[in-house]
């Protein structure tokens, strides 16, 4: 795997690539702005773009910006957001373009070092990867909508979904059978309306969207 | 004795009049004050000349030190400055017809009363005129130059409403860039702490987290993960710390995306409508939101609400605020209560806090800050 990074942090760009390169990825450019990760990808077009979400010049949202323009130009370009905070908005901004391959998680998460190439991966490969904060931001807004009529069980099995995990997976973080998830999503999209669909990413997708209109 | 003083000393004029004025401090005071009136019409003619000059706000300045220095020279009398540029041009619009009526009197006055006295010296019978003229000049004299001190204190002295507006723009300018300076600052210390302490941190327990997983299972493991997971908390805590000081978010997208991630928060359902079109000045913003997450504190602290309703609507140059929520009520702004805090917010920029809260509840905050921009 080929991966374009961006951060700032000298220290923080070093431990990445380390973390990287010793899980066998190639990190083929590490810049430290957003306008030097977007040209980098241009050339090398690589697998994934990891980003920071605050970089040079005004350290504000420069991360998402350039995400947004990497799926625009580039839509097989998977791009993983890293920031010191997550925010529903932006989450928001990034899931109602129609793209896979988009992951946005808390920094922290780069110290859990597994679950951390798990997901990058997985975004790599055209997943989605959201952090439980945003989920959490996301779901809570709602508590209103439709899906108060969600089981508590089905409330965490979405939660656990849009994080990007697959049916095998929430099985095993929730501790119940593949069979028992299955019954789970189904219900869900039963209530909220909407047809099973095939991939992971679009399972979130839909829901995200479909949250997204029920503001 | 009006005889010989008008023979031997003609300043012994105020003798003649000693009976009507009886003390030397106010013989000195008719003097002074006579001087005054004559001298104000040559001082009153050299004004209108300049009057009429370029530069007339320095003119203007110049004419009022000079009349203040007549003043103060002749009279003894201090007029401070301080008075608007239109009124002390009023002050010497007013000087000229003022002292040519000023000098006719006293200068007549005090020419008949020689003219009578020295007439007397003849013809007796004048002497009781010739004692009356110079007294009635003298009390002409002294009117007139209080009468003229009124109004250089009046027009030429400071002016209390005006010095006290003008007292109060220059607070609320230092109060405002007060405001704004300690928003700043906090932006600073956000920023700081972001690019510094965070990332350290961050990258840190990234460190921890390579070290542990090329650690065989054993004590040495073990203890890097401790490390780790206290590296984690930290982080963790530090985020908490960091938002609650300045949210980015604020500053890049504005107080909707801004108070949906503070509302999504919340551990109770909230409901946000946010209506602002041109967004606030950034301290006006930082002031609403951390009025709303006050608020929202309040709340959860002590209302045991099951709905909230937060609206957030800027019209023209207000932004409104308001958070209702279905709770208990009874709630009031006391000293070191979390409504003091908001009030104490919304006021160091000149808001206002409006609180309903009847016992049983609903309750209403409701803030209304200046916005204009």
């Amino acid at each position: 795997m080929r991966v374009v990074m961006a951060e700032d942090s000298v220290l923080l760009r070093a431990g990445l690539v380390e973390l990287l390169t010793g899980d066998g990825i190639e990190v083929v450019a590490a810049v430290a702005g957003a306008a030097e990760a977007l040209l980098a990808v241009e050339r090398e077009r690589p697998d994934l773009a990891l980003l920071d979400v605050r970089l040079p010049p005004d350290f504000s949202d420069e991360g998402v910006r350039a995400a947004l323009v990497i799926k625009e130009r580039w839509p097989d370009v998977a791009v993983l957001l890293l920031s010191q905070y997550v925010e529903e908005r932006y989450a928001v901004e990034l899931l109602t373009r129609p793209a896979g391959g988009l992951g946005y998680l808390l920094k922290d998460r780069v110290a859990d070092v597994e679950e951390f190439l798990e997901a990058l991966r997985r975004v790599a490969g055209g997943g989605t990867a959201l952090d439980p904060e945003v989920v959490a931001q996301l779901l809570a807004r709602r508590r209103v909508s439709p899906l108060g009529r969600l089981t508590t069980r089905e409330t965490e099995v979405l939660a656990t979904m849009a994080e990007g995990r697959s049916n095998a997976a929430i099985a095993d973080a929730l501790g119940v059978s593949g069979h028992a998830v299955e019954k789970h999503v189904t219900s869900i999209f039963g209530k909220l309306g909407l047809a099973p669909a095939g991939a992971d990413h679009r399972r979130v997708l839909a829901v995200l969207r479909y949250l997204e209109e029920g503001r | 004795m009006g005889e010989r003083a008008a023979r031997e000393n003609p300043a012994g004029l105020t003798r003649g009049v000693g009976t009507a004025l009886p003390s030397t401090a106010m013989k000195r005071g008719v003097w002074r004050a006579t001087v005054h009136t004559l001298t104000g019409l040559p001082v009153a003619l050299l004004g209108v000349v300049v009057l009429v000059a370029p530069a007339r706000g320095r003119t203007v300045a110049w004419r009022s030190s000079a009349q203040r220095a007549r003043f103060s020279a002749l009279l003894g009398v201090t007029v401070d400055e301080g008075a608007a540029a239109r009124k002390q041009i009023a002050y010497h619009l007013i000087a000229l017809p003022y002292n040519l009526i000023a000098f006719a009197v006293v200068a007549g006055a005090w020419s008949a009363g020689i003219g009578l006295l020295v007439a007397a010296v003849q013809r007796p019978a004048l002497i009781p005129a010739a004692a009356g003229v110079p007294a009635a000049a003298a009390l002409a004299a002294r009117g007139l130059a209080r009468l003229d001190v009124v109004l250089a204190r009046r027009l030429l002295g400071p002016d209390v409403t005006e010095a006290l507006t003008a007292r109060l723009r220059e607070l609320a300018r230092a109060r405002a860039d007060t405001v704004a300076a300690a928003d700043a600052e906090r932006r600073r210390i956000e920023r700081d702490l972001h690019d510094g302490a965070q990332q350290r941190l961050v990258a840190l327990a990234l460190k921890l987290g390579l070290t542990r997983a090329a650690l065989p299972a054993g004590p040495a493991r073990d203890s890097v993960g401790e490390a780790h997971a206290q590296a984690k908390a930290a982080l963790a805590e530090l985020r908490d710390l960091v938002r609650g000081l300045h949210p980015a978010v604020l500053t890049d997208r504005g107080l909707d995306a801004a108070l949906s991630g503070l509302v999504a928060r919340q551990p109770h359902p909230v409901d946000l409508r946010v209506d602002v079109a041109r967004r606030c000045p950034p301290e006006i913003e930082a002031i609403a939101y951390f009025v709303v997450a006050e608020a929202l504190t309040n709340v959860t602290r002590h209302a045991r609400a099951t709905r909230v309703e937060v609206a957030v609507v800027r019209a023209r140059d207000m932004l409104r605020l308001t958070v209702l929520d279905d709770g208990a009520g009874g709630a009031t702004d006391r000293p070191g209560g979390g409504l003091r805090g908001l009030a104490q917010r919304a006021g160091s920029v000149d808001g206002r806090l409006r609180i309903e809260s009847p016992p049983g509840g609903p309750t209403l905050v409701e803030v209304v800050l200046p916005c204009g921009s």
